[in-house]
């Protein structure tokens, strides 16, 4: 499915190098790097406190690290984002990137309808035509499993999954290339997660996206992520294929967070 | 006339308001912060349009001041009466022979002429304000022009009425660039708002902010491609003077659903009465006069 990419293939679709934030004294994230190329998704776990979001929130903008490169494969060839005006990364994070948030209640407009959220995106890019916002947004609706006779209710009459599922129909409807997800699971309990993990799965597979998936849950990584990076304290301690870092933890610490998985 | 300075507000206060006017008319649409002052009526009683007449009067200046179209109802009596006292100027209800107007909620029906300003008092000026409430996001997409959510507004109007069903403060775009709120008129008037030689200025006293549409600037209403723009009105001639083409107020006549359609502009329907028109319900107006 990476043949349907407009990227070329051997250039990394985002390279990240050297990022650094720092609060104060105090370390968010230490010198990362890593390259991610079209089509695949990297999975980001650690403990709480451990940088991912922090990491995650550098790469998407909405933080400004203090050192390091995130050069992202726009269509005009690499650019680093944190060198770009705000207007061009604003422009790029409505189009090119999306951002599912951990709760839907900060990525949705609580009292605009399902429709009008799905269809934002598409008017913040210059869809001016109110037939065809409208189709596309049934058409999304339909595919997050949302009954289509829901287009006109607000999102706080929804279930707390289906407002997830309002949340991703509204970022992938731009087709982006690049999808930041925050704990996308997070709070959902299990059944509803494992439907939401089905659908991201095959979205993520269709539309040959590429994702950077921040979580806790290794459930999580394993089912969706081609690679995984393992966080404490800030820096990156492991990293490598999902199943080999799972299966044979290295570090110390990997070992500890394998080991400390309940199960049933 | 002696208690107060020319038109109430002192001559540092009047520069600092034509300075924010000056740079409104240089950046149209553009909302400039100004300090507005305390004035003596509460806020949304046009303290924003006030200091903006206040501004702009010389004591050549012949003022009228409009209500909802009307020149007689109290918020436009005060306010004349109030320049009247403090700055001692010519009032009149004739559109064509006032070289500034203050109103609220309309645009007369008059097409205005070069020598002429139209001030507007506005409530609320910021157009996303219902959709965005912090005042940095908007002010962000303001600068970045990241518009769409305007569209949201519209489009949620479609999703739920089957039409776009805002009727007054319907958001326009001013010279390509800035998304305004014209105040909330009737969107029967948005099309003068366009290309129209007299200078409109608008003011927003307890928001501090004070905009301008300069003359001759072209003004888009928003809308969809396939939900076009339509100035609406009630689909009734004036029963008084048989306008058919003026913005109408509904009046109810008895508790029996009896109702009839008067202009909105009271002017505009006098003089058309004196020149003879007479409406479904109209009396020749020169009997009226003599009574």
């Amino acid at each position: 499915m990476t043949l349907m990419q407009p990227v070329a293939l051997d250039t990394p679709l985002l390279a990240v190098r050297g990022l650094t934030k720092r609060y104060g004294p105090r370390i968010g994230c230490a010198d990362i790097s890593f390259d991610l190329w079209p089509g695949e998704v990297l999975g980001i776990v650690g403990e709480s406190g451990s940088g991912k979001s922090t990491l995650l929130s550098c790469l998407a903008g909405h933080l400004r690290p203090d050192e390091g490169e995130v050069i992202f494969a726009t269509e005009d060839g690499p650019r680093d984002v944190l060198q770009m005006a705000e207007a061009e990364r604003r422009r790029l994070a409505r189009s090119d990137w999306a951002f599912v948030h951990q709760n839907p209640r900060d990525g949705l407009r609580m009292g605009v309808t399902a429709g009008g959220n799905v269809g934002e995106r598409l008017m913040a890019v210059g869809a001016r035509h109110y037939g065809d916002i409208r189709a596309r947004a049934t058409d999304w609706l339909g595919r997050v499993e949302i009954a289509v006779e829901r287009i006109d209710d607000r999102p706080s009459a929804f279930s707390g999954g289906m407002q997830q599922r309002l949340q991703i129909a509204r970022n992938l409807v731009t087709g982006p290339r690049l999808v930041f997800m925050d704990e996308p699971t997070g709070g959902l309990d299990v059944s509803v997660q494992a439907r939401l993990l089905d659908l991201l799965r095959g979205l993520v597979r269709e539309m040959g996206l590429s994702a950077i998936i921040v979580t806790h849950d290794l459930a999580v990584v394993r089912l969706l992520a081609d690679r995984l990076m393992v966080m404490k304290s800030g820096r990156v301690v492991e990293q490598g294929l999902t199943d080999q870092v799972l299966d044979d933890p290295q570090h110390a610490y990997t070992q500890l967070l394998v080991s400390s998985v309940l199960q049933v | 006339m002696t208690d107060y300075n020319f038109a109430y507000l002192d001559e540092q206060t009047k520069r600092m308001i034509r300075r924010a006017i000056l740079k409104g008319v240089a950046v149209p649409g553009y909302q400039v912060p100004f300090a507005s002052r305390e004035m003596p009526m509460p806020y949304g009683w046009g303290t924003g349009g006030v200091q903006v007449t206040a501004a702009c009067l010389t004591p050549e200046d012949r003022l009228k001041v409009i209500d909802q179209g009307a020149d007689d109802t109290t918020n436009a009596v005060s306010i004349r009466k109030f320049f009247q006292r403090t700055a001692g100027v010519a009032t009149t209800e004739a559109t064509a022979e006032a070289t500034l107007i203050q109103t609220r909620h309309r645009i007369p029906e008059q097409p205005l002429t070069q020598d002429q300003i139209l001030v507007y008092q506005v409530p609320i000026p910021e157009p996303l304000r219902f959709l965005e409430p912090r005042e940095t996001e908007t002010r962000k997409m303001h600068e970045l022009e990241e518009y769409g959510l305007m569209h949201v507004k519209l489009y949620e109007d479609i999703a739920r009425h089957g039409h776009i069903a805002t009727a007054y403060a319907y958001p326009v775009k001013v010279e390509g660039r800035y998304v305004m709120d014209p105040s909330p008129i009737p969107k029967f008037d948005n099309p003068k708002l366009s290309d129209s030689p007299a200078l409109q200025l608008f003011g927003a006293g307890r928001e501090q902010r004070i905009y301008a549409v300069p003359p001759y600037t072209h003004v888009v209403s928003l809308d969809f491609e396939d939900h076009p723009f339509e100035a609406s009105k009630a689909p009734h001639d004036c029963d008084l003077c048989g306008a058919s083409d003026s913005y109408l107020d509904e009046v109810i006549t008895d508790d029996r659903g009896s109702r009839m359609y008067v202009c909105s502009d009271t002017d505009h329907c006098r003089s058309r009465r004196a020149a003879g028109f007479i409406g479904r319900l109209g009396t020749p107006f020169a009997t009226e006069a003599a009574e």
